[in-house]
C-alpha cells in the first residue's frame, strides 16, 4: 500500500498549534472533518475513541514520532492525516522524548487487514532516518504532500 | 534444535506461529510480543515470507502486517532461546494477544 491510497493531502497540518497530545489529535481529527473525510457528526466521536486508545498505550514509538489511531465504526473509509510540530509534543513516548512528527490513522472496524497494511507502509518509512528527518523538515503542507509522493515512488528515498 | 553442549556456542531456537486473533499484528499485539521478547537475553528475529525483522523493535514488528492466519518464523539465539519460544508462542497462539479469534469476533457481534 502508498501513503497515497490513504493519507488525505488536505488534512496534514506542518505546523499543529497545540504541545499537548490530545490537542494534536483533535486538531488532526478536525482537520479530517474539515476534508469531509469522516461523515457528519463523527468528529468529536472520533477524537474521543484516538485518545481512549493512545491512553491504553502510547503510540509514540520513539525517535520523535507517533502514530495515533483508531477503528470506529463511523468510518467508511480509511484515511490518515498528518501534523508536525517543530517544539515537539508530549506524546509519553516510549524513548520519553517529545514527538515532531504525528501520523494519524482512522480505520473501519470491518477491515483489520487493510489497517495492518496502512501500519506496515507508515513504519516502513518511519524507520528510515532520513525519512523522518525530511518529514520532520517540511515547512508547508505542499512540502509534505511531496515528500510522501516521492517516498511512494523510491521507498529507500 | 539445540547446539552441542560447547558454552561458547549459542543456542539456536526456531519455531512457527500463526496469528490467531481476527485483527491480526496490529501495534498493540506487537508492543505485547516486543514486550515479551525484551524480557529474555537472547536475540529473537521474526520472519513472514518477504522481511526478517527483530522482535525486540515496536516499529520493526508493525511492518509485519501480519493478518489473522499468517504464519511467522520466529528465531532465537542465546541462552533463554527456548524459554524465549516457549513464552511467544504462548502469546501468539494460546492467548492470541488476548484478543478474538475470527469466531469469538462473529459470535460476538450476531
Amino acid at each position: 500500500m502508498k501513503f497515497v491510497d490513504f493519507v488525505c493531502f488536505g488534512a496534514v497540518v506542518p505546523q499543529l498549534k497545540t504541545t499537548d497530545r490530545d490537542g494534536a489529535i483533535a486538531e488532526l481529527v478536525t482537520s479530517l472533518d474539515k476534508a469531509r473525510k469522516l461523515g457528519r457528526g463523527n468528529r468529536e466521536k472520533i477524537i474521543q475513541a484516538v485518545i481512549k486508545r493512545e491512553k491504553e498505550a502510547s503510540t509514540g514509538i520513539g525517535k520523535g514520532v507517533a502514530v495515533p489511531h483508531a477503528k470506529h465504526p463511523a468510518v467508511k473509509n480509511m484515511v490518515a492525516a498528518v501534523g508536525l510540530n517543530s517544539s515537539g509534543i508530549d506524546f509519553s513516548a516510549l524513548d520519553k522524548q517529545p514527538v515532531y512528527s504525528v501520523i494519524l490513522l482512522v480505520s473501519p472496524v470491518d477491515e483489520p487487514d487493510k489497517h495492518l497494511q496502512a501500519m506496515e507502509t507508515i513504519f516502513k518509512h518511519l524507520q528510515n532516518e532520513k525519512f523522518r528527518k525530511f518529514l520532520r523538515q517540511c515547512q508547508t503542507s505542499e512540502q509534505i504532500e511531496d515528500l510522501l509522493r516521492e517516498a511512494d515512488e523510491n521507498p529507500s528515498l | 534444535m539445540q547446539t552441542g553442549q560447547d558454552s561458547l556456542e549459542k543456542t539456536v531456537c526456531e519455531t512457527t506461529v500463526e496469528i490467531k486473533n481476527a485483527d491480526g499484528l496490529h501495534m498493540r499485539p506487537a508492543m505485547q510480543f516486543v514486550d515479551i521478547a525484551g524480557q529474555f537475553e537472547c536475540d529473537i528475529s521474526v520472519s513472514n515470507n518477504e522481511i526478517i525483522v527483530d522482535g525486540k523493535s515496536i516499529m520493526q514488528m508493525s511492518m509485519l502486517a501480519a493478518s489473522c492466519g499468517t504464519k511467522l518464523k520466529i528465531k532465537a539465539e542465546g541462552p533463554d532461546a527456548q524459554e524465549a519460544l516457549n513464552a511467544l508462542r504462548e502469546l501468539v497462539e494460546d492467548k492470541h494477544f488476548d484478543e478474538p479469534t475470527p469466531k469469538e469476533k462473529n459470535n460476538k457481534l450476531f
